[in-house]
């Protein structure tokens, strides 16, 4: 299976946001987006979950055009996104019932992959929200999604629980196999996540430099190869001209 | 030292006692006041300062209370009232929930109906008490109905605010999650607007409750306001008091099983609940 992004130009007005971008991963591919604020990064995930469907080119999952959103183009959205008024579980089953002893079984599992177990019937406004966003990974999880889209995810949470979510996210792609694309604004996450890393650049948003990583899992932030392709991340972020922009990246 | 350390000790544990001993349970608090009122309403009748037409004793209510329940007169009056209230509030929150709805839902439904159901909301429902006497004479349609249309307008609106303010976010996640249209409704919209329904439903009761008693007032052969005017023809002055708190204990109950509904079914909201 291929995701295959082709993105011709994006505008909102007059005001081009993203511009001829195309790319293809195969499956199984974690690639991770990484790009000056502003640059695009949503609005190329929103197109890819066919959440935004007015620009020219087009977006195909495994040879079959999205152009609208749905459950096999899971999406987690920046904040967690779950209804105040649904328990943990119902959050997670949302329109499948609970009371269908396979959904129930599946939504048990997913509990515990996501390490929440116990918190079953707690209401969101009772979660942290690093907590929140588990729920939101398990909710789109239950759908078993062919990609699932992450728009920085991780991005309001402190680097303890930031770093746990990581493992938990790596811990799911390697148990499910599933495709991920992941934006975020962290160069490390970037580096720790992707097998494929792709760069942006802003005004208008091109593709700067495609970078594949062959570190092997589990990765470690300390070790030379690490910090080697974090350096040629960094050069490449300095070519782009708004390059001050990279939080978490330590300058 | 020793000792004067201990002698610390145990005077804070005396002070905290003090204050545990001192600590009023909340639902205690709110008799404080109507106690006082009453023991010094009770002396100023008793000893005579005040007429008993004007102003009968707690006792004289509470004697003339006990007297028309063993009578069986004030169960009957309070069935009609309560049956009219209720048959007024189910009918016009009923109506008003179904076109707070409609409206809620369609911008085309909008833009039919809420021009006229607001110019219809500007006025006074009272005022148009004589109106409904002429068109359906004193019976207990023209009281139902006058109940009915102060009940419409308060749940009316907060359901419609209520759909309206569902946040548009979470609409995204519908779509991503291929809601069908009923879950749309049954699992985002209407709990999302469940607060404000709730609320809507509190006012119009309130609103129900004031135009039974207009309505009984003003001309009734039973009901709760037709024992009151009938004592006031024969200055029985403590049994409109019966009817008067009658009115106010009945609204008082209705509204606070709203407002038990309210903590039942939004008890996920973790709102500010005040301070002490
Ligand atoms: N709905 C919209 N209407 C008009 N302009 C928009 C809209 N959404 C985004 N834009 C513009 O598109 C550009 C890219 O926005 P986008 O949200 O994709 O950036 P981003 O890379 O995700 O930034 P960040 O890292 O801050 O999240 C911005 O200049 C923004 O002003
Ligand atoms: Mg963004």
């Amino acid at each position: 299976m291929t995701v295959s992004i082709h993105v011709n130009e994006k505008a909102f007005g007059r005001a081009v946001v993203l511009d001829d971008i195309h790319f293809d991963i195969q499956k199984g591919e974690f690639l991770t987006i990484i790009g000056p604020s502003g640059c695009g990064k949503s609005t190329l995930l929103k197109i890819a979950a066919g959440l935004d469907t007015e620009y020219s080119g087009s977006v195909e999952i495994n040879g079959r055009e999205v152009t609208r959103p749905g459950i096999s183009q899971g999406f987690i959205f920046q904040e967690h996104r779950l209804f105040p008024w649904l328990t943990v579980e119902q959050n997670i089953a949302a329109d499948l019932n609970l009371r269908d002893p396979n959904v129930k079984k599946t939504v048990q599992e997913l509990i515990d992959i996501v390490r929440l177990t116990g918190n079953e019937k707690a209401y969101p406004a009772e979660l942290s929200g690093g907590m929140s966003q588990r729920v939101a990974i398990a909710r789109a999880l239950l759908r078993e999604p062919e990609v699932l889209l992450l728009d920085e995810p991780f991005g309001a949470l402190d680097a303890f629980t930031r770093k746990h979510l990581q493992d938990v996210l790596i811990d799911i792609w390697q148990k499910k196999k599933i495709t991920m694309i992941l934006v975020t604004h962290d160069i490390d996450e970037s580096i720790y996540l992707g097998t494929q890393l792709a760069i942006l650049r802003a005004n208008p948003g091109r593709l700067q430099k495609w970078l594949p990583i062959e570190l092997l899992f589990p990765r470690n932030r300390t070790d030379t190869s690490f910090q080697y392709l974090r350096q040629k991340v960094l050069e490449e972020f300095e070519k782009t001209e708004h390059s001050v922009y990279a939080e978490g990246a330590g300058i | 030292m020793k000792t004067a350390a201990f002698a610390e000790l145990n005077g804070r544990e005396k002070t905290a006692k003090v204050r545990k001993a001192r600590k009023v349970p909340g639902w205690l608090k709110g008799f404080f006041v109507p106690i006082i009122i009453l023991a010094v309403w009770q002396y100023a009748g008793s000893a005579e300062l005040i007429s008993a037409t004007v102003l009968p004793t707690p006792l004289a209510i509470l004697l003339s209370f006990y007297e028309l329940a063993v009578s069986g007169e004030l169960a009957a009056n309070m069935q009609i009232s309560i049956a009219r209230a209720a048959g007024g509030f189910l009918l016009g929150g009923g109506l008003g929930l179904l076109f707070g709805i409609l409206v809620g839902f369609s911008k085309k439904t909008e833009s039919y109906l809420d021009p006229s159901l607001q110019m219809l909301r500007t006025v006074p429902h009272l005022a148009v008490t004589p109106l409904f006497i002429l068109w359906f004479g004193f019976d207990e349609l023209s009281k139902v109905l006058l109940i009915a249309l102060g009940a419409f307008f308060p749940i009316y609106i907060n359901t419609f605010l209520g759909i309206r303010g569902v946040d548009a976010k979470l609409f995204d996640v519908a779509r991503v999650l291929e809601f069908s249209w009923r879950h749309q409704i049954t699992r985002l919209i209407l709990p999302a607007a469940l607060p404000s329904i709730l609320l809507g439903v509190r006012l119009s009761l309130g609103i129900a409750w004031l135009g039974l008693v207009v309505a009984e007032l003003m001309g009734s052969s039973a009901g709760v306001g037709y024992m009151i005017m009938d004592a006031r023809q024969f200055s029985q002055t403590e049994k409109v008091f019966v009817g008067i708190i009658i009115f106010a204990v009945v609204g008082k109950l209705t509204d606070s099983f709203v407002r038990l509904l309210e903590r039942k079914l939004l008890k996920w909201r973790s709102s500010f609940q005040g301070t002490n």
